[in-house]
């Protein structure tokens, strides 16, 4: 079991509230995956250049000199704002690849949890509550976002092991679910050149979709030819730098809600995390189809 | 009537509440208000109660019901009405997958859509659903009715028993074993009794009758090699 939440705002005026709607989502979905927890939020509001979201398992340290470190390597004018375990590094895009190498080649005790102009992920170990108050997810603004409670089974319940899975700019994958051919699909990929960077099995679809878009394919095309190349029980849901996306394996034994106002689509794998969302007794609400693709857009 | 908001009670206070009636109560009217899709609501009763729901539920709404007459005003989440044995439920929203698993007896109406395997391994019970109903239903069906209004899924009565199937529209394909079969009059008459019953305004005659080929239930020495 794990359960997931997503919502994707139409109507600008709820930007503000994006955080704490979706923390209550998160947090009623504990009882579906109380291990670890974790958030990617879509927010480039101010379009403010790339930012580059780092995780250290022991930050008072390795945050101290992180923004001169960062600054004096590449030359780049960024901001770096730390919260709890994390850190959002802000800079101007042209310096993401340089900055990226950096952290890879001279900083082995940090992990990059998400690239692009718009993400930022947050994810430990913990109860879902307790995560999302160590972040002060509830504070944070963007235009949509997604959300994961996990209840290992595939791979250690560890911060690299908590969803969502980002493996491209922009891009990440929540599941619900398991996959039976990730490892022969984890070996087909980094044959590809797509490298996955722990065993499980979800982060092999989250780059499986990434593969797939870097060959030129849109969300929907991706998703829909994981149909036939992803083989095991899953919900996914996608999030990229303007929506997100769902579908459900062929025989679609895990659970999954839709929610549409004109204000918001709203995602839960029970119906229990949609009900405290604005106007939701006026919401059109449906179970999406097995083997069948939706997304929305901005 | 007694109410009970789950705004303010627990779900084991009502349940408790609900199973202490015992078939002679004179409390026979119930409402439950903001349910916020709380699963295992009402389970367990067996007492001729009259319970209203008011709003959608989540997970075994109803499950095992005896004797309650139980009305949602809402969508149910998955296995509503799982092992009914008798009694009456009806969901004016629709219906998450596997809606009256195993069921024994009793009637289940969905006045909106089934998700896939509704009526998995029924034994029993009479299951109507207004709208359509997805994959996998009545897998294993081995006694009872499912009338759907609407269409059905793939694989409609995999290795199915002796469940009756009736479904006005299309089939998106049958499962293994299951056929159509002839509409007798013996077989109208359930049907007709079962559309009153639930409130359904659709004429017999548009139905068709799908059911067990029988060949599964013995083992065919020439199908050894699929094992």
């Amino acid at each position: 079991m794990c359960g997931i939440v997503g919502l994707f705002l139409k109507d600008k005026s709820l930007e503000p509230e994006l955080g704490s709607l979706l923390t209550d989502m998160l947090v009623t979905m504990s009882d579906r995956g109380p291990d670890s927890a974790g958030i990617a939020i879509y927010n480039n509001l101010k379009k403010q250049g790339s930012k580059i979201t780092i995780q250290s398992m022991n930050p008072v340290e390795d945050f101290k000199e992180i923004k001169a470190q960062l600054t004096q390597l590449s030359g780049a004018d960024l901001e770096v704002r730390i919260v709890d375990t994390h850190a959002i590094i802000t800079l101007d895009s042209n310096y993401k690849d340089k900055i990226k190498q950096i952290l890879k080649s001279s900083f082995a005790n940090l992990r990059i949890m998400s690239i692009g102009d718009s993400i930022e992920i947050y994810k430990e170990v913990g109860l879902p509550e307790e995560v999302a108050d160590r972040f002060e997810l509830s504070k944070m603004v963007g235009s949509h976002g997604v959300g994961h409670t996990r209840m290992a089974t595939e791979s250690a319940v560890t911060t690299l092991g908590a969803h969502p899975f980002s493996t491209g700019e922009d891009q990440c994958l929540v599941h619900n679910g398991s996959l039976s051919n990730h490892n022969s699909l984890r070996r087909k990929l980094a044959r590809l050149g797509v490298n996955c960077e722990t065993d499980n099995d979800t982060e092999v679809a989250a780059a499986y979709i990434t593969h797939k878009m870097n060959d030129g394919f849109n969300l929907g095309d991706a998703l829909n030819a994981g149909i036939s190349d992803l083989d095991g029980f899953y919900t996914f849901l996608v999030g990229t730098k303007n929506g997100f996306g769902v579908l459900r394996d062929p025989i679609a034994c895990k659970p999954a809600v839709l929610a549409e106002t004109e204000q918001y689509v709203a995602f839960g794998s029970e119906y229990r995390a949609l009900v405290n969302l604005p106007n939701i007794d006026h919401a059109k609400i449906w179970e999406p189809e097995p083997a069948t693709v939706y997304f929305w857009e901005h | 009537m007694e109410k009970i908001d789950l705004a303010t009670s627990s779900l084991r206070e009502l349940n408790e509440r609900l199973q202490q009636q015992s078939e002679v109560t004179n409390e026979k009217q119930w409402e439950v208000v903001n349910p916020k899709g709380a699963h295992a609501i009402a389970v367990g009763l067996n007492a001729p109660l009259e319970l209203l729901i008011k709003g959608s539920t989540g997970y075994y709404c109803a499950g095992m019901n005896q004797h309650a007459q139980i009305t949602v005003q809402g969508s149910v989440g998955p296995g509503v009405c799982e092992n009914m044995m008798s009694g009456s439920v009806f969901i004016e929203g629709d219906a998450s997958q596997y809606a009256g698993a195993t069921g024994h007896g009793g009637l289940l109406t969905i006045k909106g859509n089934a998700a896939s395997r509704c009526g998995i391994s029924m034994k029993g019970i009479n299951i109507v659903v207004h709208g359509n109903i997805g994959h996998m239903s009545a897998f294993m069906g081995q006694s009872g009715n499912l009338v759907v209004l609407g269409n059905a899924g793939d694989a409609l009565g995999d290795s199915l028993y002796e469940a009756r199937l009736f479904i006005r529209g299309k089939v998106s394909s049958l499962g293994a074993d299951c056929i159509e079969k002839e509409m007798r009059p013996e077989h109208r008459e359930i049907l007709q009794d079962l559309l009153t019953k639930s409130g359904a305004d659709a004429n017999v005659a548009d139905f068709k009758r799908y059911g067990s080929a029988r060949k599964l239930y013995n083992f065919d020495i020439d199908n050894a090699g699929d094992y």
